[in-house]
This record gives C-alpha cells, structure tokens and sequence, in this order.
C-alpha cells in the first residue's frame, strides 16, 4: 500500500456516512478507490510533466473539518471582501462553510445557492434530482486523481441552480479562507453550478490564505451552462505562500451558452490551475483570461483544455505571466477540434515577462485539429523587459526602479482590460499592484 | 552649458563618435546637421544617457557637473530632454499619468513642491493650446498608434510641459506636415530664454527659417567638421555636404 495515500483513506472513514444518500456514497466511493489505484501524479504523466506533486504527497494533512476548524472574526474577513460590492456571499473557513460570515438571502424564487454538504443532506426531491443528474458528471475523477480525492471528499463547498430565464444580477462572491489550525489540513471544496436556459450569472471564487499556514486547498468546480446561459467567472488565487493550491475548472456548455472564465494566481508554493471547457453545442463560446505572478520559489501550472465538439463554437484564450526571483511556471493550453466541428475558431496567445534570469517558464500551445475548415491561431512569447521603453520613461525623469515596475504592470493590466466587471476589475488592479517592488509610486501613477 | 571635449563613443564595439567638440552656452540655441549615419542621435543619446553607448574617451560637462556620472533619471532631473526621432510606443502606460509622475520628480528632485491635480491640469491645458495637441492624445498609452506627426507633436508637448534646461531635438521636424512644423516650431521659440539651451538636429534647412539658431555645425563621421551661423545651413541646402567632407579630407 502506497503510504502517502494512507492519510487520505483513513480520513475517509471517518467522515462515515454523514451524507446517507445511495447514488452519492457510490458517487464517494468509487472516487476514492480510483484514488487508491492510481496515487498522486507523477512527473512521468504527460499532463504533470513540469509539476512535481511529491511535495503534497509527502505531508500528511488533516482532511477531517473538525480538527481544521479556527475561529475567524469579522474584521478579519471584513478586510479580504470586496469594498462596496453588493453580493451574496458565501464564507468557508479551512474549508468548512460559516453561516454565520455568509448572506445569501433575499433570493429570487427558484434560485438556489446553499452550502453543498446541506444541500445533499436536505430531503428535497427536486434539489436531489438536479444534484444527482449534475454533480461529478463534469470533472472527470479519471482525468486528475486529485479530482477523484476530492470527490471521495465532497462535503462542503458552493451548490448553486439558477432557473431559466433567471438573471442574477448580484455577483456571487465566494470566500474560501485559511488560516493556521492545530494541524496542516486539506480542504476539498466542492462547487456545482447549475445554469438554465438564458440565465445569467456573475461567480468570484477567492481563495485567501490570512496568513503563512501551511495547508492543502484541493478545490473542483463543474459548470453546466444550458442554451444561451450566461456565466462571469472570476478565480482570484491568494494562498499563503507556503500553501498548496490544485485546482479544477469543468464547464460543459449547450447551444449559444457563453463562459467567460478569468483566473488570476498570485499566492501559493505550489499551484496547479487546470479549466477544462466542453463546448458540446453550436454556437457556445469560451473565454479564458489568465494572469499567474510568481516570485522566489513559487511553482505555479496553468493547464487549460478546450473541446470543439461541435460546429460552430468559439473559444479564445489570453494568459499572461509575470515570473521573478526562482520561480517557475507553467503553461499548457491545448485546443481539440473534433471531427464534425467545422468552421470553429479557436485563438491562443500566452505571453510572458521574466524579471529575473533564474525565473523559468515552460509554455506549450497544443492542438489537435481533426475538422478542416477551422480558424485556429496560437502564439507564445517570453522576454525581458522593453530596453527602448525602459530608457524612454527614465528620460522623461521616471527612476529605475518605478520605469520597471511602471512596464511590469502595465504588461500584467493588459490581461485585465477586457474584465468587464467593474469591481473585480478595481481590486485586481489593485492586488496586481501590491505584488509590484514599487507598489506604492505605481498606485499615485495609476490612481489619478 | 554644456562642454563636450573630444568625445568618444562606441555603439557595440563600433566607433561611432570621433573625437566631437561642442560648446553651448546658455540660451543658445545649435543646430547640428550632416549625413545619415554621422552620428547624431548617438550624440543624442549619450547626451541623455541610454544604455550600450560607451564613452571611450572625453568629457561631458553640463551645467557644472560631469553628465556622464549621472543616470538618465538624473539627467532628467538636471534639465536635459530629449525629443526622440523615433519616440516609442508604450502600450498601458497613460500618457497624461506619465506626464504627471515626470514633472512631479523633476520637482521633487529640485526641492520643489509636488504639483496637484488641479495645477497640474492647469499646467497641462495651458501647453496644450501652445502646441495644439489634441486632448484624446493625452488619454491615450503612450505614442500607441499615434501617427508619426502625432508622436512629434507628443515629444514638443512634453518638452513644453517639462520646460528643460537643455532640450535636444532629435529630427523632431522629419515627417511633420507643413502647419505642424509651424506649430511645433512656434512652441519651440516660446520657450527660448536666456537660460535654456536647444540642440536642433535636422535634415532641413527649412526649419531653420522658423527657428533661427545661433550656430549650425556639420557632424560628418563623428566630428563636427565645419561650424558656421544661419547662412552655414543655407549654403548646405544649396551645396549638399560633399564639399566640406572634401575640403576637410584635403
Ligand atoms: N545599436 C547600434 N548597433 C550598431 N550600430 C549602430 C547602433 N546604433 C547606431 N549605430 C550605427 O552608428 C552610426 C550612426 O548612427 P546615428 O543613428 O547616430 O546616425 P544619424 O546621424 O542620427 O543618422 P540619421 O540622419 O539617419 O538619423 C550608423 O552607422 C548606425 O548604423
Ligand atoms: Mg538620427
């Protein structure tokens, strides 16, 4: 028996069946057997060629909510929520939900958002229906064996069922907070999104570490987007700096749905941030942006995967890094156009600055195109710093040290110009600033 | 001013400038002209400082410090502006902000007290009108997808703004319509004073008739090879520069 995994099994049987339903205890189980088989990745798979995951394996972690849990106060979480921003929001602390830090009343009728580990605890037919027909039919526990932990884990996480023709016009703002607890503990959120016909909704996922804890965010999100419905999704990516960060985005969208996903990755030690989009009907439409910023020995993996399964779907992507100090990052996004889906386009671009010559990116465009008439295009970059425009703002008495940062963020904001939501858009900027050396000059620069 | 002692310089082990003497005093204003490849902008560039530009021999005196000591920024702060012939774009770098952060260092940097928003923007519409510049340029990234005149005329205005000690013009007339030279030479004599310096490189003798210089020189493989007045630039106009590179290789 593999010891690192022994942690993990052990866990599981204490989380007994507190969760009773049939179809979601074999749901639990046969992740955690698959989980059993394989292990943790290993550097030899393909798709974790560049991400040794030795470092989480080796740890044994508390995956247990009783053990993890810490006291948070108000003003705590008061200081990592979005200023002025009328949402409902949903407060997890080391991974188990807080009613009392959460709001999410005043919703309209038909619209459900509730802590995962209630909703599958509540007797309710239709919820159960909807959850059973939805929940891991997205992430695959077959493609990533830390999606198999974390389903064999499932309890709590964000549940959320928007009816069709419903427009949620408030975001929805998830706080996933972790501070240090008596033990390092895992925590497996687990979030299910389901969007009906010509619904429309706008998810922040914020994962905060408060401070330098050591602990193991293993988080899946699964996405279903019936026809026309609309979904904003914002992944703002803070961990503690000595923090381990997977995670797993799985839409599956119908006819004319569109995705917009933006994922920015500033903390953790080690991070992977897989998005996979399944455009299974004409007409849907992807949208990924990204922007990771690393320094000293961060590692962080952006895996992103696209299908074209059928004709007439569009996705674009734009990711751009911004690597410093010893850290190293990695970029793979692959497109697969699939037989019958013809005139598909498909754009790629990764772009990356290096700040630092021991700094180190591994960037990879991969398609696989099997339909002929397609308008695919990719394009990957990595550089230093412009010398021209460089010394063109020193002449114009800007110093060294604010000239570089000036340029850093101005490369960094470009990923943000197409947010087109206000307030995420103000605190990123902000965020993206605050990991800038001179982030003090660069905020007078950009705030007047 | 500024006391340029047999210069020296190499660009990637090439030598550029050969042995280049010039003396500016102050509220004077010099026009250097000569050959394509002789060595102007390099001499516009070592004067503000850039990178890759080494000075192999001679000295730079300027306003009683040694210029080559100091950082471009610093050079900034002393006065020198420099009016890039190809002035680059920066894109998500705003273009009124950029102005802001510069005349607040240059102030800064003097002991001076920082401008306001208010003041400044007073500051800024008052040049504005001086130079023409249109107020959608201001709000733009830096020179991104600006016309080529456009970009000129981006270059006086941060010279009117900046109001510098020693301004260089790098070919700031190649490439602007007939109205825009007027205009920008118009912003260029308003800030012509007994204390400010300008070194107008240029191609054309026809700028010339707009801002008349005290000096014009010929650089022609790294050296300034004849000096004269005004009349120096007409004669070239009429002449090319074939016979001084003769004269002074007999
Ligand atoms: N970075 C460089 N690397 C190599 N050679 C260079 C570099 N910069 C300038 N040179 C060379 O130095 C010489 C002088 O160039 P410079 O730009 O100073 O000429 P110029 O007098 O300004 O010409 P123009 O009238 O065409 O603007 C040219 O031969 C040019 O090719
Ligand atoms: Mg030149």
């Amino acid at each position: 028996m593999n010891t690192d995994i022994q942690n993990y099994l052990n866990d599981f049987e204490q989380l007994g069946n507190d969760i009773k339903t049939d179809w979601f205890s074999k749901q639990r189980l046969s992740a955690l057997s698959l989980f059993k088989e394989t292990g943790f990745p290993s550097s030899r798979q393909e798709n974790w060629k560049y991400t040794n995951t030795r470092p989480i394996a080796k740890e044994t972690f508390s995956n247990t909510s009783t053990r993890q849990s810490v006291s948070i106060s108000a003003e705590e979480i008061d200081a990592v929520r979005f200023q002025d921003l009328d949402c409902y929001e949903l407060v997890f602390i080391n991974g188990v939900y807080s009613r009392e830090h959460s709001r999410i009343d005043g919703l309209a009728k038909g619209t459900v958002i509730d802590n995962m580990a209630d909703a599958l605890a509540k007797d309710n037919s239709k919820n159960n229906e909807i959850l059973k027909k939805h929940l891991a039919q997205y992430a695959d526990n077959k493609v990533s064996p830390f999606t198999a932990l974390n389903t064999a884990f499932i309890q709590h996480g964000t549940y959320i069922n928007v009816p069709k023709n419903t427009v949620i016009e408030k975001p929805i703002n998830i706080l996933y907070l972790s501070k240090e607890s008596a033990k390092p503990f895992a925590a497996h959120p687990r979030n299910l999104i389901v969007m009906g016909e010509h619904s429309e909704a706008t998810l922040i996922e914020n994962y905060i570490g408060l401070d330098d804890a050591n602990y193991f965010t293993n988080a899946v999100t699964e996405v279903s987007l019936a026809p026309s419905a609309i979904m904003k999704h914002y992944k703002i990516q803070q961990e503690s700096l000595n923090a381990y960060h997977i995670g797993n985005l799985n839409v599956m969208q119908d006819k004319d749905s569109r995705f917009e996903s933006n994922s920015i990755s500033l903390g953790g030690s080690l991070v992977r941030n897989d998005i996979h989009g399944q455009l299974d009907a004409e007409g849907a439409s992807i949208v990924m942006n990204g922007l990771y910023m690393t320094n000293d020995k961060q590692h962080v993996d952006n895996h992103t995967r696209v299908d074209h399964l059928k004709p007439n779907t569009h996705s674009s992507e734009n990711y751009r890094g911004v690597l410093n100090g010893k850290s190293r990052a990695v970029f793979n996004g692959k497109v697969v156009v699939h037989p019958q889906a013809q005139k598909i386009e498909a754009h790629q671009n990764n772009a990356n600055l290096l700040l630092s010559d021991n700094a180190e990116i591994d960037t990879k465009p991969e398609l696989e195109i099997y339909a002929d008439d397609v308008k695919c295009s990719h394009g990957a970059t990595a550089g230093q710093l412009d010398q021209d425009m460089l010394f063109y703002l020193r002449s114009r008495a800007i110093d060294e040290g604010t000239a570089r940062s000036l340029l850093t963020y101005a490369f960094a904001d470009e990923v943000l110009k197409d947010i087109s939501f206000t307030p995420v858009k103000n605190r990123l900027e902000y965020l993206i600033v605050g990991q800038l050396p001179d982030a003090k000059l660069i905020r007078e620069f950009t705030n007047e | 001013m500024l006391d340029i002692k047999e210069l020296h310089a190499k660009v990637e082990d090439k030598e550029i400038l050969k042995g280049l003497n010039l003396n500016i005093k102050a509220g004077e204003v010099h026009a250097i002209m000569g050959p394509n490849g002789s060595g102007k902008s390099t001499l516009a560039n070592v004067l503000a400082g850039r990178n890759g530009y080494e000075v192999t021999k001679g000295s730079i005196e300027y306003d009683g410090k040694d210029l080559l000591e100091l950082e471009p920024e610093e050079r900034a702060w002393a006065g020198v502006f420099l009016a890039f012939q190809y002035p680059v774009e920066i894109p998500g770098v705003n273009n009124v902000y950029l102005l802001k952060a510069a005349v607040n260092a240059i102030r800064k940097n003097r002991g001076e007290q920082e401008l306001d928003a208010v003041e400044f923007l007073a500051l800024v519409k008052e040049k504005m009108k001086l130079v023409k510049m249109k107020e959608d340029l201001l709000n733009r990234a830096v020179n991104e997808g600006f016309s080529g005149g456009e970009k000129k005329r981006n270059e006086i205005f941060q010279m009117a703004v900046l109001e510098p000690k020693l301004a260089i013009l790098d070919e700031t007339d190649s490439g602007l319509d007939i109205d825009a030279l007027k205009i920008v030479s118009e912003g260029v004599n308003s800030l012509r004073s007994p204390e400010r310096s300008i070194i107008l490189v240029t191609h054309y003798q026809r700028l010339l008739d707009y801002i008349k210089p005290d000096h014009v020189h010929v650089l022609s493989n790294g050296k300034i090879i004849k000096s004269g007045g005004p009349e120096l630039a007409l004669e070239l106009e009429e002449k090319g520069y074939d016979w001084i590179v003769e004269t002074e290789a007999a």
